[in-house]
């Protein structure tokens, strides 16, 4: 694998008197796809919403690429090549597919080559095909999120996710809500995007998942990172083991 | 079996359409019945009158509708009208009185009217957005310091009177004049009404396109537009939607929120300063009455108190109605304060009919 291109450095993050973070190191390189695994209430998403901007920590740097980001705003992080699909989907149910897989880049248009205006056509177009690849048909693209199913959210949140071409895909369960050839489909994605050199973050509970496509192992407890294993020397069992604490790492 | 289900969904789609559209049917069948039952109604000068009633609710509104999408409230502008039409009104009195030509005296009390609006908009802005106090209770607080500073800057006057004669007339030609007039005999009669008609001619002068209408309607226009088409009125949306999802995917949901809120702020004083034009005085009880009816406006035109949903075209109908009703049951001699409860249950229908249409479109999937 090559240079890191994350580096978490002795990041701690507190909500009130409860440490959801304590003093994690955490790195990701080129091409990798790094498992983050851990129990309820282990800190993952509070890592990942570290990273992604949503939650500045108290303690502890981030780079990206060369770049600082601790501190930075989600927009200056999503414009460095991070885009995170998070656990609640982070959707606004209230508008289409289009303007969801573009929110916060809206696509405009000049309205009679002057008034700068939202560009829905093209939205919706660039979402369809970007949901095509993940084999998920949504039959009408105007609908609004609301009356769609649980995985066909799920889908236009990972849609929103690869369509940047980020240069680091934060996924948090992100399979969740997916039917079992959907589930594939999204493996399949991962699989991809390392080959294309993209690096993926993967948060899941489905241990198999994890063994079929991560190449990296990291494991949190109560804040704190545990294990960090390399697949070759991974097993269920053992990652087991480290997740509930019954095994402790050198 | 096929066509059985074709034609449910074929009624699913009238009743969604019928959801849609009664408040335009709603405002249609009001104009049929007080045109049948009242005498007078079915006039140019009537639908004029309306017209001209309507601005006061309908400036509100278009700020209300930016703020309510956003699941917000502004109760400020009750008196935001006020406070921009004192300041206008003593701005443009105080220079004339120093000699200042009128029509520089009325641009720059248009522009501290407009000026002055900005403060309880930004204070609003800024405590909702970076204190996060809940809107109601940051702009019911704005609500009572605007109401305060208004009358303090009047001495406690309801109205801010003694502009000069000359200036009068120019805000009143402008404030109770017409783009267009029809005339008796004459036909139309362009920018204003002409000079020396015959008494009977006057009294048949009518105004089709009333200044007052012609500014309130380009202000529909350009804020329906940010609205429905700009990047700003899609990020007002969604953060009306999901306020979380608005700040992780980078929107700057704080900096969004002061604008709103200023937005508001700035509608009300172009009521404020209309207030000024039409009556030749300001008061800091211009706007105070149409809050509720504001907010009413709004409700009706569909939009969701809880945020994320509605249009600037449902709130020009729900403002239409409302000054339809105002004014037919005046025509029908019926007690005005039936307009009240007429309202409160168009409200309540509003509500509602906005809950069986979310039905209906989950059903058609
Ligand atoms: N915004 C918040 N305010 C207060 N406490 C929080 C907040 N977010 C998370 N926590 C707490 O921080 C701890 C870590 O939560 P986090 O969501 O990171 O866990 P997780 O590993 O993602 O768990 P899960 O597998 O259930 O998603 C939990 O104890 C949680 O209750
Ligand atoms: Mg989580």
């Amino acid at each position: 694998m090559g240079e890191p291109i994350l580096q978490v450095h002795g990041v701690s993050k507190f909500f009130g008197g409860l440490t959801a973070l304590d003093d994690v190191d955490f790195e990701v390189s080129c091409g990798e796809v790094v498992a983050l695994l851990g129990d309820n209430g282990a800190g993952k998403s509070t890592l990942i919403k570290c990273i992604s901007g949503v939650y500045r920590p108290e303690r502890g740097q981030i780079i990206f690429d060369g770049h600082v980001i601790t501190g930075h705003t989600p927009m200056e992080i999503r414009g460095l090549g991070i885009e995170t699909i998070y656990q609640d989907l982070a959707l606004a149910e209230n508008l289409d597919v289009g303007a969801n897989v573009f929110l916060g880049k809206e696509k405009k248009r000049r309205w009679l080559g002057l008034f700068p205006i939202t560009d829905d056509e093209f939205m919706r177009r660039e979402s369809e095909q970007a949901l095509d690849k993940l084999d998920i048909h949504i039959p009408s693209l105007r609908q609004k999120l609301v009356n769609l199913s649980g995985g066909q959210r799920q889908a236009v949140a990972i849609a929103r996710a690869i369509y940047w071409n980020a240069k680091l895909i934060i996924m948090d369960e992100p399979t969740a809500a997916l039917g079992v050839p959907e589930q594939r489909k999204v493996l399949d994605l991962i699989r991809t995007l390392r080959q294309q050199q993209i690096p993926v973050i993967l948060i899941s509970h489905t241990m198999q998942d994890v063994m079929d496509v991560a190449d990296r192992m990291v494991v949190m407890r109560r804040g704190r990172v545990v294990a960090n294993v390399p697949r070759r020397e991974a097993t269920v069992d053992l990652l087991v083991k480290y997740i509930i604490g019954a095994e402790e790492m050198a | 079996m096929k066509s059985k289900s074709s034609s449910a969904t074929s009624l699913d789609i009238f009743l969604n359409l019928l959801a849609r559209s009664w408040t335009y049917l709603f405002l249609v069948g009001l104009l049929v019945f007080f045109s049948l039952t009242g005498p007078g109604f079915f006039t140019v000068r009537n639908f004029s009158n309306i017209l001209v009633a309507s601005t006061l609710v309908m400036l509100m509104a278009i700020g209300q509708t930016f703020v309510i999408i956003t699941s917000g409230i502004d109760l400020s502008i009750a008196f935001t009208v006020g406070l921009s039409s004192v300041i206008g009104a003593t701005t443009m009195r105080n220079l004339a009185l120093g000699g200042m030509d009128i029509g520089l005296a009325i641009l720059i009390g248009i522009g501290a009217g407009v000026l002055a609006s900005l403060i309880p908009g930004l204070v609003n802005g800024y405590l909702v957005a970076w204190v996060r106090v809940p809107p109601f209770i940051a702009t019911l607080g704005m609500y009572g310091i605007v109401r305060g500073a208004a009358f303090l800057l009047t001495d406690g006057q309801q109205v801010v009177g003694g502009l000069p004669q000359n200036l009068r007339d120019s805000l009143s030609s402008i404030g109770n004049g017409s783009l267009i007039y029809t005339v008796p005999d004459i036909g139309l009669v362009f920018f204003s009404r002409p000079a020396d008609l015959a008494p009977a001619q006057l009294r048949f002068t009518d105004m089709l396109l009333p200044y007052p209408v012609i500014v309130a309607a380009l202000v529909v226009l350009i804020f329906g537009f940010i609205l429905g088409r700009t990047q700003f009125g899609r990020h007002t949306y969604a953060i009306g939607g999901n306020q979380d999802a608005a700040i992780r995917a980078g929107i700057n949901v704080k900096r969004h929120l002061l604008m709103i809120y200023v937005l508001s702020a700035f509608t009300a004083s172009i009521a404020g300063l209309l207030h000024v034009f039409r009556f030749t005085a300001g008061s800091p009880l211009a706007g105070e009455s149409a809050l509720l009816s504001s907010v009413a406006a709004v409700v009706i035109g569909g939009t969701n108190l809880f945020g994320g949903e509605g249009r600037l075209s449902g709130t020009v109908v729900g403002a239409l109605i409302i000054a339809t009703l105002t004014t037919g049951l005046v025509i029908l001699n019926i007690d005005a304060l039936w307009q009240f409860i007429i309202v409160g249950v168009i409200i309540i229908v509003a509500v509602l009919v906005g809950r069986v249409q979310q039905a209906l479109e989950r059903r058609q999937i």
